[in-house]
């Protein structure tokens, strides 16, 4: 049995009976009577133009109820972006297909294989175009992507320039200078961090009811942003946000993928308006490639100058970043949160540059660290090819290299400074738990013997708790949706007559256990006992403002913000206990279910009997309004910033180039932990995903822009057979951005770990003279990179 | 995800499966090729023949000079079977590596042998083994060597009008031994191969006097490497012979680059797996 | 087509066209949404349910194959009211976050254990191998299997390996 214990204990999870018995509600569960179906057409070719679209054929199909094509849509203008900087996605095909896999047509049914009969049997022409898929190819402008657009090349973030109103300098002439000293060591590497697709195992499902007595939407979505999308529908369809609402059921993991308003999600709306019926579109696998967003996709080269003692003078990435050809949510703004912690750890001049451009390929967006495993992985990559070739312990030479506790918070050159970071001893913690002195030596042992065992490790520094206001101003708001134009937390807080509470949150939870968060935030708050705590989240009209969840910001902006009611909700209480206990308000204590009188534990009131009397009007001190809650936001000071360090031992098959990862140790520090059961999940899981990109994951298109990875069976996820138990530790240095010293901790194992296997995999080939292998280290690379090092 | 609509036929006996097979039909055993195909619609047979129904063709049987393995004996079955793990190991281990748990259980050794798919584990495990392939008709029964049963990728050689009913193995006796090896598509035994090689091999008087090796992943088809066996029969199987004869591992065959292995790759995996294959054999014996 | 099976114990029948497969049989005619569909080329797991007590992808079945046949369902695994050890090892041993792939990975460790009451970790592992999780990292999992593993065979279960806070 988990401990109960409030703040700090791992509760067990308050969302669990439902889903180990079946009985979670995810939209695509939803069937109520007179439900259609919608299948989408969609494009075989990555760029053409439309030359005829017959649907005729479809509209006779059996069950058919109607076919919707561009001209039917055209008036409610492109899906909405947050950043919209580039080509804005039509919600049907416009005339053109700018990537394989764009809707073109929609069909509604009366199930959902009829739906798919009559998508198969729309005709459609085209006259097929130069599609550009290669990034040298699409930053070279030699073709255009969209002839509407001035450049492929749709923005440019530098380390200094991407936001004019800070006047950061340029550091660029700093790190060009390092590199002429007569000391500088300069190391030098052109890396891919390679495009991925997201797959959350539940596909995307949206469903949505009108009702026209009411003139209202009612929309369930699995998203991570449901106040987002309910915006998104007001806005594309021309109605007030409060005509539309969204709920977010038990969504099947987003990790951002879902973070993100669809077309698909404004037609089904839409469509429930036209034809009167309930709709419901579900995302089927084999489309998810061209209908989900995509993550990463970058090229670089990542140059690290230091001296041979193991100083680093300066660091420059010049980089590619791969947009796809409409622009969403986020999508140019994804490579900016990789630019604020380009520096890492380490104390060091940055010149950073990432061209995002435009191509004939999915739109790529917000995936599990967005842009941050990018930044982290070309910059720790570049660490461990230094450290190799000054032949430093690579734990050394990032030690050598740290900010130092008595310098946080600790200001980089891109104008944001490092909350709190204690760096050296997360190192210190993973070398004594991973036995690394031990682990080098067998490592020795068996290079003696011929084999390739490597050890990897990686350190990395996140941003997040997306929240502070002033980002805002570079596009970090809701906006562009009619929403809060700030990413301020909130919460409110009842206490119930009966002394329970309710608690309702803005945040949109794909698994991360908010329930259970909350409820110990709450309780740990108030004194109530959890199990009196209910905890609710991702219905738009129970809570307007809410921002959702994304970018491991719900704990340090959200949950802050739930703490500061349950200060507000205690202010009120202790007058209401001052009075029932004929007492001084500033003597009174709240513990044990209740408050009492500081030094006398006999004179107490239960929270039941303070509820009671505060909607009593009566029986309150004068001047109090009756009830007993509370809605607070918080707008932090500072985004949080996380950090650890993590370390790999795998062993390479030296015939066939083949990985093993043996065994896999991290200590990450996210600050306070309010569930260290659940921050673990966290880690479990992110790591697996960057082991994912390390080892198995790559989205390929060929020339002509065609998937060729669109179905499981060719985007090999890992499995259980291929991952070792993960060693977890943690080190606490609490942040003060927010009261209760938390940070976030969603992302950091994805944002950790890919760097750290790719280390181990060369550490490994370092005997064959191996200096890199691009991700994955599929068995085909790996022997491919020996091969070429043997030669 | 929706399969096109078809007309299904759930025969009860052979003779009705027989009458119902033929042009634009297909036969599904356990399903788990055919249906992923039609769920995807890259192919949507007019009609499906279910004989997953017929009775007695689930259980492996010694027929005396032969192991015989029916239409409906499921991978689970063939990866745990005594019979197959005494006499024709080869065939038990390429099994047990085949899809996982679930698709074990529903998924026929025959079914993977008609499929035909250019990775499969079992074929090249039964082509090392030497077994012989009963399809039957409404004319007739017709045996058809394993080396001659994969024709092309996902084409076997069974007639339109033909059910694979029965693979005959040959039982290993004395001084002989077979293994199955594979690396798959994420690393280790994991999926389907990109390469994998499955070796018999006679021993006596410390000479190697047959040997037969099945190749899979690398080519169109999962093959009989008849080179390996030429260059390995009457040496002493050792290391030296095993690597002489695993260099003949391609001779014949066309080598087909895909997302997991270039040409270049696959030509070296198929040598070292062949190598691996023929060792562990060696040491079954 | 008519189908009948026994679903948790219930005979149940329903017309279906041949190409209905299992799953959205047992979804949408059963109202049993607790299996779920995450792919379509029987990878993902999410879909199994055991027939004729076996696990098997429930996606990759026409119903009618299933015609006459024994089904159980997650919403089937507990009896009497008592959550299944597999069931309560999740629960225990956080093996689930958004719990979609949860009810195909608990029929296929249940399957497993019923084999195996004392797997070791790489059995465990390659018993789940059909399944995809992609918010565990499956280390949560295997505690959990071998959580219920102990309960099955009335040993006490090993104590979790999470760092406590205080």
């Amino acid at each position: 049995m988990a401990t109960t214990s409030v703040m700090g204990g791992s509760v067990r999870r308050r969302e669990d009976p439902a889903l180990i018995q079946g009985t979670g509600t995810y939209t695509d569960d939803l069937q109520p009577v007179g439900l259609l179906h919608v299948a989408f057409a969609r494009s075989p070719v990555a760029h053409g133009k439309i030359t005829s679209l017959d649907t005729s054929s479809a509209k006779t199909m059996p069950g058919v109820i109607a076919v919707f094509t561009y001209d039917d849509v055209a008036h409610l203008g492109p899906l909405v972006a947050q950043v919209p900087i580039g080509k804005l996605r039509p919600l049907l095909a416009a005339g053109e297909v700018n990537h394989v896999g764009e809707a073109v047509a929609m069909v509604v049914a009366e199930n959902r294989y009829q739906a798919q009969d009559a998508a198969d049997a729309i005709d459609v022409d085209y006259e097929i175009l130069p599609a550009v898929i290669d990034l040298k190819q699409a930053a070279s402008n030699e073709v255009k992507v969209h002839d509407e657009l001035d450049s492929n090349i749709l923005h440019t973030w530098t380390y200094h320039g991407y936001w004019d109103a800070l006047g950061l300098e340029d550091q660029t002439p700093q790190v060009d200078a390092a590199m002429e000293r007569d000391d500088a060591v300069v190391v030098t590497l052109e890396m891919t961090n390679q495009r991925l697709i997201p797959v959350a195992i539940e596909p995307r499902s949206v469903m949505s009811e009108y009702n026209k007595g009411y003139s209202t939407f009612t929309v369930h979505s699995s998203t991570q942003v449901p106040h987002a999308l309910a915006g998104a529908i007001a806005t594309n369809l021309g109605v007030a946000v409060s005509d539309v609402r969204v709920i977010a059921l038990e969504v099947g993991g987003g990790f951002g993928c879902k973070l993100n308003v669809y077309n698909d999600e404004i037609l089904v709306a839409w469509a429930s308006r036209e034809l009167g019926h309930s709709v419901k579109w579900t995302e089927t696998r084999r489309e998810a490639p061209g209908s989900t967003i995509h993550g990463r996709g970058w090229i670089g080269t990542a140059t690290l100058v230091g001296t041979k003692e193991g100083e680093f003078l300066g660091y420059k990435l010049d980089a590619i970043a791969d947009m796809g050809a409409y622009t969403q949510n986020f999508t140019v703004a994804i490579p900016l949160l990789g630019l604020w912690i380009a520096s890492g750890q380490y104390k060091m001049p940055v010149g950073w540059k990432v061209d995002c451009v435009t191509t004939h390929t999915m739109t790529t967006d917000a995936y599990r660290g967005a842009g941050r495993p990018e930044a982290i992985y070309y910059l720790e990559r570049i660490i461990d090819a230094f450290a190799h070739e000054i032949g430093m312990d690579p734990f050394e030479v990032r030690k050598k290299n740290f900010w130092q506790p008595e310098e946080f918070p600790a200001t980089m050159g891109c104008g944001f400074a490092l909350d709190s970071g204690s760096y050296e001893a997360a190192v210190d913690k993973l070398i004594s738990v991973s036995d690394y002195a031990g682990m080098r030596q067998r490592q020795e042992e068996a290079r003696a013997e011929g084999r390739l065992v490597g050890i990897g490790v990686g350190s990395y520094v996140e941003v997040c708790g997306f929240g502070p206001a002033v980002l805002a101003e570079i596009g970090f708001s809701w906006s562009s949706y009619g929403l809060p134009a700030s990413f301020n937390g909130s919460g409110q807080v009842r206490v119930n007559p009966d002394g329970t509470a309710t608690v309702i949150i803005g945040t949109g939870p794909t698994g991360q256990g908010h329930e259970t968060t909350w409820a110990q935030i709450v309780g740990d708050g108030l004194g109530i006992p959890v199990e009196n705590i209910k905890v609710y989240h991702g219905d738009t009209r129970d809570h307007p403002m809410g921002v959702g969840t994304f970018g491991s910001r719900s704990i340090a902006v959200d949950g802050a913000a739930t703490h500061g009611a349950t200060q507000k909700i205690k202010e009120k209480a202790a007058k209401i206990a001052a009075h029932l206990l004929e007492a001084s308000a500033e003597d009174i204590v709240f513990a044990d279910g209740g408050a009492h009188v500081a030094g006398s534990p006999d004179k107490s009131v239960e929270w039941a009997a303070i509820a009671k009397s505060a909607y009593q009007a009566h029986t309150l001190p004068e001047g109090l309004e009756s009830g007993l809650e509370a809605e607070t936001t918080f707008s932090p000071g500072n985004a949080t910033w996380p950090f650890g360090t993590h370390l790999a031992l795998v062993e390479v098959d030296a015939e066939t180039g083949d990985v093993e990862l043996l065994e896999y140790h991290a200590v990450d520090d996210c600050g306070h932990v309010v569930n260290p059961m659940i921050v673990g999940g966290q880690v479990h899981g992110g790591i697996a995903q960057g082991i994912g990109q390390a080892m198995f994951e790559d989205a390929i298109y060929d020339e002509a822009g065609n998937m060729l990875t669109g179905s499981l069976l060719d985007y090999p996820l890992p499995t259980a057979a291929d991952l070792p138990m993960f060693g977890l530790h943690r080190t606490v240095t609490p942040t003060d951005v927010n009261p209760m010293g938390v940070k976030g901790i969603g992302e950091a194992g994805t944002i950790g770990s890919a760097h750290t296997i790719v280390n181990a995999v060369v550490d490994a080939l370092t005997p064959l003279g191996v200096k890199h292998v691009d991700m994955p280290v599929r068995p085909k690379r790996v022997w491919q990179a020996m091969q070429e090092a043997r030669a | 995800m929706y399969p096109r609509q078809f007309d299904y036929v759930a025969p009860s006996s052979l003779d009705e499966a027989l009458a119902a097979v033929g042009e634009g039909s297909k036969v599904m055993a356990g399903g788990m090729s055919l249906i992923p195909l039609m769920k995807t619609r890259l192919f949507s047979p007019a009609v499906v023949v279910d004989i997953g129904r017929l009775p007695d063709l689930d259980s492996i049987s010694d027929e005396g000079g032969h192991i015989s393995v029916p239409a409906l004996v499921r991978h689970a079955t063939t990866a745990s079977d005594s019979l197959i793990a005494t006499y024709a190991a080869a065939l038990a281990q390429a099994a047990s590596l085949t899809g996982d748990v679930q698709v074990r259980n529903r998924g026929t050794t025959c079914g993977a042998l008609a499929h035909s798919d250019v990775a499969a584990d079992q074929p090249a495990a039964v082509i090392a083994l030497g077994g012989t392939m009963i399809a039957r008709s409404s004319s007739g029964t017709r045996e058809i060597q394993a080396s001659e049963f994969c024709v092309d990728a996902l084409t076997s050689a069974l007639e339109p009008d033909e059910i694979l009913v029965e693979i005959r193995l040959p039982k290993s006796g004395a001084g002989e031994a077979s293994a199955y090896d594979k690396l798959g598509r994420r690393g280790g035994h994991s999926d389907y191969a990109v390469a994998g090689a499955a070796a018999w091999v006679k021993k006596s008087n410390g000479t190697v006097e047959d040997a037969r090796v099945g190749l899979t992943g690398v080519g169109t088809k999962p093959s009989l490497a008849l080179g390996v066996s030429q260059a390995l029969i009457g040496t002493d199987g050792s290391e030296e012979a095993i690597k002489a004869a695993a260099g003949h591992a391609l001779e014949g065959v066309t080598v087909l680059e895909d997302l997991y292995g270039s040409e270049e790759y696959k030509t070296h995996l198929a040598k070292v797996y062949v190598a691996r294959a023929l060792r562990k054999a060696l040491a079954a014996i | 087509m008519n189908v009948s099976m026994t679903v948790n114990g219930n005979p149940v029948s329903g017309d279906v066209e041949p190409r209905t497969l299992l799953v959205h049989f047992i979804r949408e005619n059963l109202h049993l949404t607790g299996t779920h569909v995450g792919c379509e080329t029987g990878y993902c797991g999410a879909c199994t349910v055991h027939l004729d007590g076996k696990p098997v992808k429930s996606c990759t079945i026409f119903a009618v194959q299933a015609d006459g046949a024994t089904i159980t369902t997650i919403e089937g695994l507990a009896s009497n009211g008592e959550l299944h050890p597999v069931q309560e090892g999740f629960w225990e041993r956080h093996g689930l976050q958004c719990g979609y792939c949860t009810p195909g990975m608990i029929m296929s460790a249940a399957a497993l254990l019923t084999e195996n009451p004392n797997p070791t970790e790489d059995e465990i592992r390659h018993g789940i191998e059909g399944n995809l999780c992609r918010c565990t990292g499956y280390h949560n999992i295997v505690k959990a299997v071998e959580y219920a593993g102990a309960r099955i065979r009335g040993e006490e279960p090993p104590a979790p390996d999470w760092e406590e806070a205080h």
